[in-house]
């Protein structure tokens, strides 16, 4: 409309994190990190259980503040917050329906009743729960359960979406059903930050992959060059199946 | 024992009989003892909730005050009350004293705490599992209360019971700021004590039947009705 300013949605990428170490009284869960996610494909953290992979995703979130060293969310000091959503490895239901979850977190708009029921329908859709809305959250199975808190992050419509061992503990159909709504998710413009020590699922999803160790970034490079011939010993190691504490 | 009988079953008739001055005082007891849960919880239930989920200078005293105050002697409330509507007192010019209003005013003052420390501790609860997905979802504060009080209700029902439960059994603060009148300020637990006191035996017993029949089938209702929730909501 003439002489309306129009801001665009301020963006939260690319994420800066600069020298980030976290400590919980003596002990260290990050040392000296820095990385950029940038807007693109999907970046994946891998790493063995307890490398700080979690730890990371939820400073990057700004759930977490680091003990030293700075994160920045495009450029700025406050997290990109409304445009940034995370899906926990253990998702909690809110005490409600499946559909209602899935309308806690979309935001208030002043689009009217039917817009926000097409956008529900719309987005259970996407994850396979379409006939499931009226159901309790809570007695969904895991793999249910994972793909609604998909669904509940997807209706915050983020620009970054993290997510912390999105398929951990499902059975391979369950798997397979979450990895192809990440994939179109991805694929739809969203960046997807995740967490896994999964390496089939790094293999099938990451444009970018990050090797943690020790609280530590070991390695950062595209997927193809990474799984073709990793940097670090650690990493060799850890691809090839190897035990690396 | 013989006589216990007798009075139970001349209790029985007066309950049967339909007894005019019986059901005043019963509805009276219900209305009073609803009324004061309903305003308590209108207090106690945002309060808890934002108890449990505000951190301010100063909390843990109040929370431990309210703890407390869950074992408000009734007579020290019912006194408290009577001095502040009392003609000379501050909210005297109410013209409250020795009515219903009082009785309801006077049990909200002791059942609040009841509910707002029951509350507090549900709602604290239910916050440590919910804080991650909620501070991620970036819920505003007042959302978050809200949010947390519907899914605790089924909780929260067994805490506005316990409410109820204690004022329809109260007896001092109901008897100092109602007066106990006849016809007027009169519930189930004043009007037990009095006719026992007098020796009418049969009213006493038969009232006792129907505040505990009350309370059981208020208790029952309220059960199906959170069962029946809890398989529709999971």
């Amino acid at each position: 409309m003439p002489g309306e300013i129009v801001r665009a949605p301020r963006s939260g990428l690319p994420i800066a994190i600069e020298d980030v170490s976290l400590r919980s009284g003596r002990v260290t869960i990050l040392e000296s990190v820095s990385l950029v996610l940038a807007p693109g494909a999907p970046t994946v953290l891998i790493g063995p259980n307890g490398s700080g992979k979690s730890s990371l995703l939820r400073l990057a979130t700004g759930l977490l503040s680091p003990t030293s060293g700075r994160v920045a969310w495009g450029g700025r000091a406050t997290t990109g917050g409304d445009r940034s959503a995370i899906v926990f490895q253990r998702p909690v239901m809110l005490r409600r329906s499946v559909a209602a979850n899935v309308a806690f977190a979309l935001r208030r708009e002043p689009k009217g009743r039917r817009h926000r029921a097409d956008r529900i329908a719309a987005l259970l859709d996407l994850v396979g729960l379409a006939a499931l809305g009226a159901r309790p959250a809570r007695r969904l199975s895991g793999g249910e359960q994972q793909r609604l808190a998909l669904a509940r992050a997807l209706a915050r419509d983020p620009e970054i979406l993290f997510l912390d061992e999105p398929t951990a503990n499902l059975d391979p159909a369950a798997n397979k059903a979450g990895e192809d709504i990440i994939a179109q998710v991805a694929a739809a413009g969203v960046k997807i930050v995740l967490a896994t020590h999964d390496l089939g699922e790094a293999r099938r999803l990451a444009g970018e992959v990050v090797f943690m160790l020790r609280g530590r970034v070991h390695e950062s490079a595209p997927a193809k060059s990474f799984f073709a011939g990793p940097a670090t010993q650690e990493a060799q190691a850890f691809l090839k199946g190897d035990l690396v504490i | 024992m013989i006589n216990g009988m007798q009075n139970g079953v001349s209790a029985l008739d007066l309950i049967i009989g339909g007894d005019p001055a019986l059901y005043a005082i019963i509805s009276l007891s219900l209305i009073v003892s609803v009324s004061a849960t309903l305003l308590a919880a209108a207090i106690g239930l945002p309060l808890g909730a934002l108890l449990a989920l505000v951190k301010f200078p100063g909390r843990a005293v109040i929370v431990i005050v309210l703890n407390a105050f869950m074992g408000l002697p009734p007579v020290v409330v019912g006194l408290a009350m009577y001095l502040l509507l009392s003609r000379s007192g501050p909210l005297g010019f109410l013209g409250l004293l020795f009515t219903p209003q009082a009785m309801i005013l006077a049990q909200a003052v002791r059942v609040m705490p009841i509910i707002a420390a029951l509350t507090r501790q549900t709602v604290e609860d239910l916050w440590v599992e919910y804080r991650d997905e909620m501070t991620a979802m970036r819920v505003r504060p007042a959302r978050r209360v809200a949010a947390l009080l519907w899914d605790a209700r089924f909780s929260l029902m067994t805490t506005l019971l316990a409410g109820f439960g204690r004022a329809a059994a109260e007896v001092g603060t109901v008897m100092i700021v109602g007066g106990n009148i006849d016809g007027f300020t009169r519930t189930m637990t004043t009007a037990i004590a009095l006719e026992t006191s007098k020796g009418d035996l049969p009213l006493a017993t038969g009232l006792g039947i129907v505040l505990i029949a009350l309370i059981i089938a208020v208790n029952a209702a309220a059960g199906a009705a959170r069962r029946l929730g809890e398989l529709h909501a999971g």
